[in-house]
């Protein structure tokens, strides 16, 4: 055993220098110069103000925006989670029969996606189906007391498709939607207090 | 052809073609040629064994092959357990972060040193940088390092002539970490950062939303850490969420690459293995073994995601997949291929969230973790417990047929046979015995948060998935009461070294013995028929070693959400 503390010591503190500190920090060091935006978290800015990632999901309830889906964990960014029920749970079925109902009422329509009744894995997905998000058009565009057909080109403008045609699901950001329909489509009075 | 049937194809071409490629350069590395890389390397290498003191030249017998294994994760595990503890006063720390508590740390010193990389804690909230880089980041690359090390160690002993001799357990681990680990780590970073993963040693970002509400957005040096966790079969995320976090995983693209990540290494040692043999059919035919099981568990896993929860459907009419606990951007597809990737491969980090699959593909997920981890497995460790299983095969082929088994042309005997099964036993030890163990004392039993049969499945999951050093987790489970904690900590320990030290001892007693030329009666072990053979021992132990557990979890499950009725 004694032959084997002094390569066992050895080695580990060489992989603690290499693979511990010279790897991340060469890693970190790289990213910082070459791709300093993606480095520091993709963020948004508006008017000098940090409004949030471009990859990261956040809350909105106001009618004149577009929402994203449930989160487990109300959009905290500093906490991820997700809610973790299995699919035979009496509680997490009531919860998404709860929401169901509130969003055919909040969108006056009976085609529920079903990305908007359940919560994601991350419980910050930045992401909605294009039927969740063509679903809400209507309420968006009346609360902002524009054509309907707005709205709609401007998610469609922002509507992702699959890699190649063919890897992940279309989507649509709702951040970046919320932030063009700010640009385009200014709401007056309930518009955002950075705009004061 | 399906779209998702395509997805998979595509992707499994890709890894497989790539796997071809990197085991014909992990074949030169470990046999000590040169390969493209070596002008670069060796001197770093030839550095390293030096200060070391040892080199390609002491060669290790079993024994000494195995206590090195062990005295290196031992120091490994002593030096995370200290950072972990000490963390709140060390620098690298801008979250102000404290200590983790002893019973925590010694469970994820545990479980980072065994390559489990089960995450009882949430990285965003519990850890500082410094404890991410220096003590996790380093065990994603060792512990990877000693699997790959001792998988080779155990080839040799089934080629070698007579000589009872392993290799040198330090050359092993550095060349893994040198030549193999930290280039695709690199490159791999390099590429997440650009699809937007972070890498920054600066504070957590405070943003204001349009709504005028706060919101506090964790970052790190996420890319460097997420490239080697995939690549080691580590599995453990930056963030709590692991590969679900929009940060540790933002795009089409870095999913598809992580993907591939998983079973690189695993895939390519069905390679390696025919190459060092000196035989390429034998590879292929344990490749195809491995392969069958891993399509089959694909499928099974994918239908019921697409079809989506019959319950919901029920109360409100909404149909589709089941999006519960999964992401927009990957949906059912890239979901369940990636639940099916890293349970087999004891990967365990995850892009949706397992506890919410459905009953059929949670019985997938766990039949994968419980056979051992041997659809291609851990790097390294999937290969060397698939030998295990080829040691049944060939033993129940000699049963069948009256001649004393033989392996490469080395007789398969008793002693070999013994070991085998003792390090098989090491499964129901940790996941049947402990899992009961979890089910039965009251304290231990509140950690389970599903009524109904789904609870069960849950204490199911915890115990396979340590014990298998898978480090997945259905995540409603409350495992870090120390209660869990300890007892998992002693299943990674028992699902690691229960297998690492028979599998090398049998390695040593096969390295002794003198291959025999190969004759009319031999059974051939590279055909079809071994495949399936080994394929149906796989099932076969695995199923009545764990199908009566099953049936009261994943089963019972099934059966009443198609009877209507929920918990």
């Amino acid at each position: 055993m004694n032959d084997h503390i002094r390569p066992a010591l050895v080695t580990l503190g060489l992989m603690v220098g290499l693979t511990g500190l010279a790897y991340p920090l060469a890693i970190t060091g790289l990213g910082q110069a070459l791709m300093p935006a993606q480095a520091n978290a993709s963020l948004i800015t508006r008017e000098d103000q940090i409004v949030g990632s471009a990859l990261v999901g956040q809350a909105f309830a106001t009618p004149g925006y577009l929402h994203p889906r449930p989160s487990a964990v109300d959009y905290d960014a500093a906490a991820a989670g997700a809610s973790n029920l299995g699919p035979t749970s009496a509680p997490m079925l009531a919860d998404q029969t709860a929401r169901a109902s509130a969003y055919a009422a909040e969108n006056d329509t009976d085609r529920v996606p079903v990305d908007a009744v359940t919560t994601s894995a991350s419980g910050l997905d930045p992401h909605v189906s294009p039927e969740n998000a063509a679903a809400q058009a209507g309420r968006i565009a009346e609360a902002r007391g524009v054509p309907v057909a707005e709205v709609r080109a401007l998610i469609d403008a922002q509507t992702q498709a699959p890699w190649l045609g063919l890897f992940g699901e279309p989507r649509v950001n709702v951040l970046l939607v919320n932030l063009a329909l700010d640009a385009a489509l200014p709401q007056g009075t309930t518009g955002p207090a950075t705009e004061g | 052809m399906p779209s998702d049937y395509l997805v998979f194809a595509l992707y499994a071409a890709v890894t497989v073609g790539l796997a071809w490629m990197l085991a014909g350069y992990m074949h030169r590395v470990f046999s000590g040629q040169r390969v493209w890389t070596t002008p670069v390397i060796a001197p770093v290498e030839r550095a390293f064994l030096s200060a070391a003191g040892t080199g390609p030249e002491r060669v290790q017998g079993w024994t000494g092959y195995a206590m090195a294994v062990l005295v290196f994760n031992l120091a490994g595990f002593l030096f995370l357990y200290a950072v972990l503890r000490m963390q709140g006063m060390l620098p690298g720390n801008p979250e102000g972060i404290g200590p983790i508590s002893a019973d925590l740390a010694f469970n994820t010193a545990v479980s980072f040193v065994t390559n489990t990389n089960w995450q009882a804690y949430s990285g965003e909230v519990q850890l500082s940088y410094l404890a991410q880089m220096v003590g996790l980041t380093v065990q994603n690359f060792v512990s990877a390092a000693t699997g790959m090390a001792v998988a080779v160690a155990v080839i040799r002993g089934f080629v070698a002539t007579g000589t009872g001799k392993l290799g040198n357990f330090w050359v092993d681990l550095t060349r893994s970490v040198l030549y193999v680990l930290l280039p695709l780590s690199i490159l791999a970073a390099v590429v997440l950062i650009w699809q937007g993963v972070p890498q920054s040693l600066g504070a957590y970002v405070r943003a204001t939303t349009l709504e005028g509400a706060q919101q506090v957005i964790a970052q790190g040096p996420a890319a460097s850490q997420i490239a080697i966790k995939q690549l080691g079969t580590n599995g453990g995320g930056f963030f709590g969420v692991n590969s679900a976090h929009p940060l540790e995983n933002p795009t089409i693209l870095s999913n598809m690459i992580q993907s591939v990540y998983i079973l690189l290494i695993p895939v390519a040692f069905c390679f390696l293995f025919g190459r060092m043999v000196g035989d390429r059919r034998q590879g292929w035919a344990i490749f195809a073994a491995m392969g069958v099981l891993f399509v089959a568990g694909l499928l099974l896993i994918n239908a019921p995601e697409q079809a989506g929860n019959p319950l919901l459907t029920e109360a409100t009419g909404i149909t589709g997949p089941n999006m519960e606990g999964k992401e927009v951007r990957f949906g059912a597809t890239l979901s369940a291929l990636w639940a099916q990737s890293t349970t087999a491969a004891s990967n365990g980090s995850v892009n949706a969230m397992h506890d919410s699959f459905m009953p059929l593909s949670g019985l997938v997920m766990l039949l994968n973790m419980q056979i051992g981890e041997v659809i291609f497995g851990g790097v390294g460790a999937g290969f060397y417990g698939m030998l295990l299983y080829v040691v049944l095969a060939v033993f129940l082929a000699g049963l069948m047929v009256g001649r004393t088994p033989e392996y490469l042309g080395k007789k398969i005997e008793g002693r070999e046979v013994t070991l085998a099964v003792l390090a098989f036993l090491s499964m129901p030890v940790g996941i049947l015995v402990f899992g009961a163990l979890a089910a039965t004392v009251p304290s231990a039993l509140s950690a389970v948060q599903d009524a109904g049969p789904h609870g069960l499945s849950e204490i199911l999951y915890a115990y396979s998935s340590a014990t298998g050093n898978n480090g997945s987790a259905f995540a409603g489970y409350g495992a870090a009461a120390p209660f869990h904690t300890t007892l998992q900590g002693i299943a990674m320990l028992l699902g690691r070294y229960a297998i690492i030290i028979p599998m090398l001892a049998v390695a040593g007693a096969l390295s002794v013995k003198t291959p025999a030329p190969a004759t009319a009666g031999t059974f051939p072990t590279h055909g079809p028929l071994f495949v399936v053979l080994l394929t149906l021992t796989v099932l076969i132990l695995g199923a009545l070693t764990f199908f009566p557990a099953l049936v009261l979890g994943p089963i019972a499950e099934h059966v009443s959400m198609l009877g209507g009725q929920s918990f």
